[in-house]
């Protein structure tokens, strides 16, 4: 209502600006202009369009899920390429999405080979009216083998020389894709910046082997008889994106905007990569599997969590998290927790029982004639297995205990100057 | 807003469908497999979003949810819990045709309407002065969902009542383990609270104003004024007293403390849902032996058939193929029903004559149709005794639209409150015309 002051959603990554921080990734979801002004109808705040590049052509079948009990594609792979449409329809669509979306950013993601190809066809990017390019550094399968896509990414020194390229040529802010497929991203981050972008987005796909038919023998997506590894995604990724995205964040010689990608499903995934950096989201799987339309609860969700945040803008709240991030010798070795069950809300299904006797430290027991199991405060380390557990939210907290020990971390202790409280459940 | 005693009789109701809480909420709403084109949605007169609300709550977004539940349904509170959601979105769900228990959407929408409620929450508000004024007759769901609309479009809106509550059936005939009147209240004072509704109660249209008058004094009018009183059976003995009219008996219940001395047994004459939630009404306040009497057979019964199943369990006896064709008495109070059994051709059964000893006797046969109101008013036609309509509300008469049980004939409260936005709607519209829009 009028009454409250609304949260300006208005996003700024490396200068592109756009309504909302929500943007479609470059995938399927942004393959056409009739595709992407149906997505900004919807509420999408940007697109980045699926990456022009050489023509290519692709296979049959692409994807695959992986399915978990009862739900359907936590994770997600595919084995397609770049888009097999004309790069002539790409610009001419490009155009007409900006002329009738002027406010809306389009960001067109790119990915050719020589120093030539590139200034071509970023000369046409920004001709047909690019808010941003993306390079993307990333794909892991099918344009890797051509010496593209995660190829670069893998590689800081080609990274930043293409950068470069991109830089020199282009008009638009540029961001650079960031493959995950590394065994540290901040290299790989530091060598886009060096190369000149504006800003990175991160991440890609991963490389990945979704399942094995185990009737035919072949694994997943099956093409004939025969497949190759993909790119995964959706929900599952979410962590090892959160991962990458804070090892930026907090990396003091990097300091360049990010737009975070990865597994994000719904405004709480968004919100938790706002806080740790990014300036903008963007969602691919999500909306393969359910639609445009996800973007209204996302944008709601958000609005409401800085309501009642009191953000009044994006920028209150970008990397609030990213302090948070500390390497394991810094951590209070005092802090304590033990679990508490609520009896009034335990449904007494002793999943926490199991859980704790056989993967933690034995310390929750069935109760004499009652189905709400007690916990041993005194043998409980605090581990969380059982609130991860339980099905009923809520129902068990993990509560500090005043131990009478001031914070020491292990680095403190090594260094001769923390006292640490005794272990507990280590017998 | 009239104050309801707290000793009516209706309070002795629990709810049938217990709220959820938070835990059940949740499982409940990560069941959904957020269909597309879903025919939820397709099912229900509001045409709410159903997917969407419920993915809300799965991510913990309950103002969002509310907020796209009342957007389509402004009395969705109330139709969380009264509508028939077995025969509407419950029944269409995907679910059904896996042989798996539908999503219980009703419980959902209460989980979400009920925090709006609690927490004070409100969406919408009045548009724009638009200098135009429009009449609502009736103060009942029709009426007040139609006034809600057309204040967030800007007109001046009064509600004219004849009774000095607002809500209508929603407050007065509701079945209480549904919903009780006091709620029903709540949600009329949470509709009206998006301000410049004037309410006029006690006035009654054709008695104490003329619809003619009404269309001097506003820009458009809107019939919104429901099915009259019961009707009832001109049979020997219907003077005595003990019978009732059971839309009134039910208004009585839920309004005030009911008076059941010296009642140990009644019948309740009809066999559609007002007959069915009677019966339930009278075991529930107490009543030891309640028979339905019903013309046809069980399976001709109109009333849902989940509410006749949950009749039985609460002990309903039932005597079907029975006309009833006179009542005995004792001392000008009621004794008994005489029935007369008929065959399947619904004829008289010779010597198929029996007494249902009954104290009280409740008709459920229909509501009586429009009358004196509409004569002499060009261009208002009535059919059957209900108000003749064009897809958008409007009857033949310029500027004079209607909706709800007078225009419907008599469906639900989620048919009305379609009803009255879309009546609202196409107000808006004529009020506005020669606007460039
Ligand atoms: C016993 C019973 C149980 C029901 N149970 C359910 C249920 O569980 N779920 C459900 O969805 N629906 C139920 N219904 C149906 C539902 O209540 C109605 O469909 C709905 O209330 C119709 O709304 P309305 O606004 O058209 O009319 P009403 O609710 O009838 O409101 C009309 C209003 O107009 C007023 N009025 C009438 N004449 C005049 C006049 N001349 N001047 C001024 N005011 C006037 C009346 O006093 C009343 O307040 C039930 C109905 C009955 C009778
Ligand atoms: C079918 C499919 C095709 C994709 N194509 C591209 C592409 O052309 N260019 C690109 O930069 N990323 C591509 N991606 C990767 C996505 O943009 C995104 O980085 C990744 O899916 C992680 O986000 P998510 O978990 O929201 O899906 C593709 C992903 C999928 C599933
Ligand atoms: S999703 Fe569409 S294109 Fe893909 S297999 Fe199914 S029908 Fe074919």
């Amino acid at each position: 209502m009028s009454t409250m002051t609304t949260p300006d959603l208005t996003a700024n990554t490396a200068g592109i600006i756009t309504p909302n921080p929500f943007w479609l990734a470059s995938a399927p979801p942004t393959n056409s202009g009739a595709q992407i002004m149906r997505a900004f109808d919807a509420g999408w705040g940007g697109a980045v369009w699926k990456t022009l590049g050489q023509p290519i052509q692709n296979v049959s079948s692409r994807f695959g899920g992986l399915h978990h009990r009862s739900s359907r594609a936590i994770g997600f792979n595919n084995i397609e390429l770049i888009t097999d449409r004309p790069l002539d329809v790409n610009f001419r669509e490009i155009a007409e999405v900006k002329r009738r979306y002027p406010k809306h950013g389009v960001i067109v993601s790119l990915m050719v080979e020589t120093r030539e190809e590139w200034r071509e066809i970023i000369k046409r990017a920004i001709d047909a009216g690019a808010d941003g390019l993306e390079l993307n550094f990333g794909c892991p399968h099918g344009m890797c083998e051509r010496g593209m896509g995660s190829a670069v990414g893998q590689e800081p020194a080609l990274n930043e020389r293409i950068t470069s390229w991109a830089a020199e040529f282009s008009t638009v802010p540029v961001l650079v894709k960031l493959t995950p497929n590394v065994d540290d991203i901040v290299p790989n981050g530091l060598a886009a910046k060096a190369g000149g972008a504006d800003g990175v987005s991160l991440i890609n796909t991963i490389k990945s082997v979704i399942g094995v038919d185990i009737d035919r023998f072949v694994i997943e997506p099956r093409v004939g008889g025969s497949s190759t590894n993909g790119g995964y995604c959706g929900p599952a990724v979410k962590p090892i994106a959160l991962h990458m995205v804070a090892a930026l964040a907090r990396e003091p010689a990097f300091g360049l905007p990010i737009s975070g990608i990865g597994g994000i499903a719904s405004w709480r995934d968004a919100v938790e990569f706002l806080l740790l950096g990014c300036d903008s989201v963007q969602v691919c799987t999500e909306v393969m599997l359910r639609g445009y339309r996800v973007v209204e609860d996302m944008i709601e969700g958000l609005r409401e969590y800085m309501r009642a945040h009191s953000f009044a803008r994006l920028s209150d709240m970008v990397g609030k998290a990213v302090p948070s991030f500390r390497e394991w010798g810094e951590l209070d070795m005092n802090f304590e927790t033990v679990a508490k069950i609520d009896p009034a809300t335990c449904i007494g299904c002793q999943a926490c029982v199991v859980a704790c006797n056989d993967g933690a430290h034995q310390c929750i027991h069935p109760a004499q004639g009652s189905r709400v199991p007690r916990v041993d405060e005194s043998e409980c380390v605090g581990c969380n297995l059982c609130q991860i557990v339980c099905p009923v939210p809520g129902c068990i907290t993990m509560a500090p205990v005043d131990n009478g020990f001031a914070p020491a971390s292990w680095n403190d202790f090594i260094a001769g100057e923390g006292l640490l409280r005794p272990k507990k459940g280590a017998h | 807003m009239t104050k309801l005693p707290p000793t009516r009789s209706e309070t002795v109701f629990a709810d049938a469908k217990p709220p959820y809480g938070a835990a059940q909420a949740l499982a409940e709403a990560n069941r959904c497999f957020y269909c597309a084109d879903a025919p939820c949605i397709q099912a229900c007169p509001t045409e709410i979003d159903i997917p969407e609300f419920i993915r809300k709550i799965s991510t913990d977004n309950l103002k969002g949810s509310a907020r796209t539940i009342f957007a389509s349904n402004i009395f969705g509170m109330s139709c969380a819990r009264v509508c028939p959601v077995e025969v509407l979105c419950v029944g269409a769900c995907v679910y059904n045709e896996m042989d798996a228990p539908p999503i219980q959407i009703g419980k959902l929408q209460r989980y979400a309407t009920d925090r709006a409620f609690a927490e004070g929450w409100r969406f919408f508000e009045a548009g724009p002065d638009s200098g135009k004024s429009v009449a609502l007759l009736g103060g009942g769901p029709a009426s007040l969902a139609a006034a809600h609309e057309l204040r967030r479009q800007g007109h001046a809106c009064t509600i004219y009542e004849q009774s000095e509550l607002l809500g209508g059936l929603s407050a007065t005939g509701v079945a209480p383990y549904k919903m009780q009147a006091d709620r029903a209240l709540e949600e009329v004072e949470w509709v009206l609270g998006i301000g410049g509704i004037e309410v006029r109660t006690g006035v009654a249209i054709g008695r104490d104003l003329s619809l003619s008058e009404l269309r001097e004094r506003h820009d458009a009018v809107l019939i919104g004024i429901g099915l009259g009183p019961d009707r009832l059976l001109a049979a020997p003995g219907h003077e005595l007293a003990g019978i009732r009219g059971a839309v009134a008996w039910i208004a009585e219940m839920k309004t005030k403390a009911l008076d059941l001395r010296g009642i140990g047994r009644a019948a309740v004459i009809g066999g559609g849902n007002t007959a069915v939630d009677a019966v339930r009404e009278l075991l529930g306040v107490g009543i030891g032996e309640v028979t339905l009497i019903y013309r046809g057979s069980e399976a001709e019964m109109s009333g849902y058939a989940h509410e006749w199943a949950a009749a039985k369990i609460a002990g309903a006896r039932a005597a079907f193929r029975c006309q009833p064709i006179g009542f005995t008495g004792e001392a000008g109070q009621v004794r008994g029903v005489e029935v007369v059994s008929l065959d399947a051709e619904r004829r008289p059964i010779a010597g198929g004559e029996r007494v249902i000893a009954a104290e009280l006797v409740l008709m459920a046969i229909g509501q009586s149709r429009l009358g004196a109101l509409v004569d002499g008013v060009d261009g208002l036609t009535l059919a059957g005794g209900h108000v003749v309509v064009d897809a958008a509300g409007a009857t033949g008469c310029p500027g004079v639209f209607a909706a709800g049980d007078c225009a419907n004939g008599g469906k639900e409260v989620v048919n009305a409150v379609a009803e009255g936005r879309r009546a609202a709607l196409a107000i808006d519209r004529y009020l506005r015309g020669g606007e460039a829009l």
